[in-house]
């Protein structure tokens, strides 16, 4: 096989604010053949998942009654494929809670079957 | 009421909180003034991740952030809806709450009142003033907090963070974003931003691009933008036109130093490795310093006014000598602006153009630091020990580093 067929991305690992450029390189079959750029084993994970489906934490806010603030600001526990946003903010857009909730309460438990938790980001008071 | 106290803090963002915290801990009273009725400034309406991964060693959210510094201040008395009016020289401070006016007697203070928006009025652009066009900070307080939505469709002015994050929000949010305008000739923000917020939702980046003229009656109905040369001023012919009832601009914020007006500024406070400004019981900590991106510097500096304005007031640390630090090639923001050499500092550099490889120094200390493709959006630290008192000036610049191999 030659080179010349190969591909390469250069990404922005996005797993921390440090942001390393990721070089990898792959073939059509998404055969990965080298990765350079990143300074921790996350960014080389980040890089083979970004060639075949990208992965992002997802972070909204879900509606609060009887709260100090109208809105929860919720996230998943870990990233969620790109692929799934819609479908996601469609679920998110409908919930409701009361308050009280607190930081790290659970909204949905396996959030459409990703083995990720939608968890409260902002705690509200009751009013 | 009349109040006496070792150290005031003023602000409880991000950098208030971890002074006040540090404050405490060197075993002085301290008082927290904050005007709003929760502590956390802008971290509250900073809903995505990213925050503390080098503070807390978690990637947090805005909220979870403020959370955690919070729960460090349950034995500090914060005042909550309290608005100062004056800082005077006498160190007494003045404020009033919903119980009316009060007066604090203080040994030390910190500033760390934050930024607010520059805004879009403030940019020479025809048109009316019409309703549709917010500054990003407010149309994130709208969505985040009060689940309003600005509009419908959008047009962002201004690539740095806060316009790539709204980006995202607003596309999340079913708002449609038809183009994110930047009249640098590169992003604003984070590559890492530039990434998640626009070529994940596939949102137009225009580079060297900017607002030409809004149109609309009494809601906005069009934006026009335009192609600038490098003096910034608009290529005929390049015109685009976008139909949106939105305008969302960021065009960067400035520090808050009110009401402290007998310091020196510029327009931020001008402090020393110690946080220390021109008066020497005034410290200051934060965005009202200069504008930082990363929270985790925020907290850091913060922590480090809280130190030394504790030490002052215990009066184990008076005026520190202060060894200018210049701005030299290729640097376009450099901070502290002064150094007390007796102690450690840590300096915070934007570079003024983009470098494949730059290589910064300072002078004539003998500390080289090599950053990979360092842009100005990005900022670059650099720690410096102590070092000889008889220097009276130190230079930082940057320049190429030309590899031997090509
Ligand atoms: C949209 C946006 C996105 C960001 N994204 C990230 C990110 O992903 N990761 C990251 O690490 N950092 C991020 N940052 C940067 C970081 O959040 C800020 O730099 C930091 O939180 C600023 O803290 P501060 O304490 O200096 O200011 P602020 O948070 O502005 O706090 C100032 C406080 O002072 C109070 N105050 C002001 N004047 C007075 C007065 N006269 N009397 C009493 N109180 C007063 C205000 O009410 C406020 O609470 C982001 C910033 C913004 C705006
Ligand atoms: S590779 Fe590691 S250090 Fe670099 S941005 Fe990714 S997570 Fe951060």
């Amino acid at each position: 096989m030659s080179s010349s067929q190969n591909l390469v991305k250069e990404l922005t690992c996005v797993r921390c604010p440090l942001g390393c450029k990721v070089k990898i390189e792959y073939t059509k079959e998404l055969e990965v053949l080298n990765i350079s750029g990143n300074k921790c084993p996350r960014g080389r994970e980040y890089a083979i998942q970004e060639i075949s489906d990208p992965h992002r934490i997802l972070v909204t806010s879900i509606k609060v009654k009887k709260g100090k603030y109208l809105l929860a600001s919720v996230k998943t526990t870990d990233a969620i494929p790109l692929r799934l946003f819609d479908e996601a903010m469609k679920i998110i857009e409908k919930l409701e809670v009361e308050a009280p909730v607190k930081r790290g309460d659970i909204i949905i438990k396996n959030f459409l079957e990703t083995g990720t938790n939608l968890i409260v980001t902002r705690s509200v008071e009751r009013l | 009421m009349k109040y006496k106290t070792d150290v005031v803090v003023i602000g409880g963002g991000a950098a208030g909180m971890a002074a006040a915290y540090r404050a405490k801990k060197e075993g002085v009273d301290v008082i927290l003034l904050e005007r709003d009725e929760d502590t956390g400034g802008v971290l509250n309406q900073c809903i995505h991740n990213g925050f503390g991964l080098q503070y807390f060693k978690k990637d947090l959210t805005g909220p979870e952030f403020k959370e955690y510094a919070k729960e460090r201040l349950e034995d500090i008395e914060i005042l909550f809806g309290t608005y100062v009016l004056e800082v005077r020289n006498d160190r007494t401070i003045i404020f009033v709450d919903r119980r009316g006016i009060h007066e604090i007697e203080t040994k030390a203070l910190v500033m760390a009142t934050g930024a607010r928006e520059r805004h879009f009025n403030s940019l020479p652009v025809p048109g009316k003033r019409i309703t549709g066009v917010f500054t990003a900070g407010l149309a994130q307080r709208f969505i985040n907090l009060e689940n309003l939505k600005p509009g419908s469709k959008a047009v962002i002015l201004g690539s740095g963070d806060i316009g790539l994050i709204m980006a995202r929000r607003l596309t999340l949010e079913g708002i449609k974003v038809e183009a994110v305008l930047e009249i640098m000739p590169y992003p604003g923000g984070l590559e890492r931003n530039v990434q998640q917020c626009l070529k994940d939702f596939g949102i137009p980046l225009y580079l060297s691009h900017t607002v030409t003229a809004i149109e609309g009656d009494r809601r906005l109905e069009k934006v026009i933008a335009a192609q600038v040369d490098y003096k910034w001023d608009p290529i005929p012919g390049t015109e685009k036109e976008f139909e949106v009832d939105t305008l969302i601009t960021s065009v960067g914020l400035i520090p808050q130093t009110k009401p402290v007006d007998f310091v020196e500024t510029d327009p931020g406070f001008l402090v020393s490795n110690t946080n220390q400004t021109s008066e020497d019981w005034i410290f200051a900590a934060g965005n009202c310093t200069v504008i930082f991106d990363l929270v985790d510097y925020v907290a850091k500096e913060g922590e480090k006014a809280g130190k030394y304005a504790a030490m002052y007031a215990k009066g184990e640390y008076k005026k520190g000598k202060k060894v200018k630090v210049r701005k030299g090639e290729n640097i376009g923001v450099i901070h502290p602006i002064y150094i007390d050499p007796t102690q450690e500092s840590t300096l915070y550099i934007r570079v003024s153009k983009v470098f494949d490889r730059a290589n910064i120094k300072v002078l004539p200390l003998d500390v080289e630091v090599i950053e990979d493709e360092a842009r100005p959006p990005e900022m670059i630290v650099v720690k410096l020990k102590p070092f000889d008192e008889n220097i009276d000036e130190i230079e930082v610049m940057a320049d190429e580093l030309i590899s031997k191999l090509g």
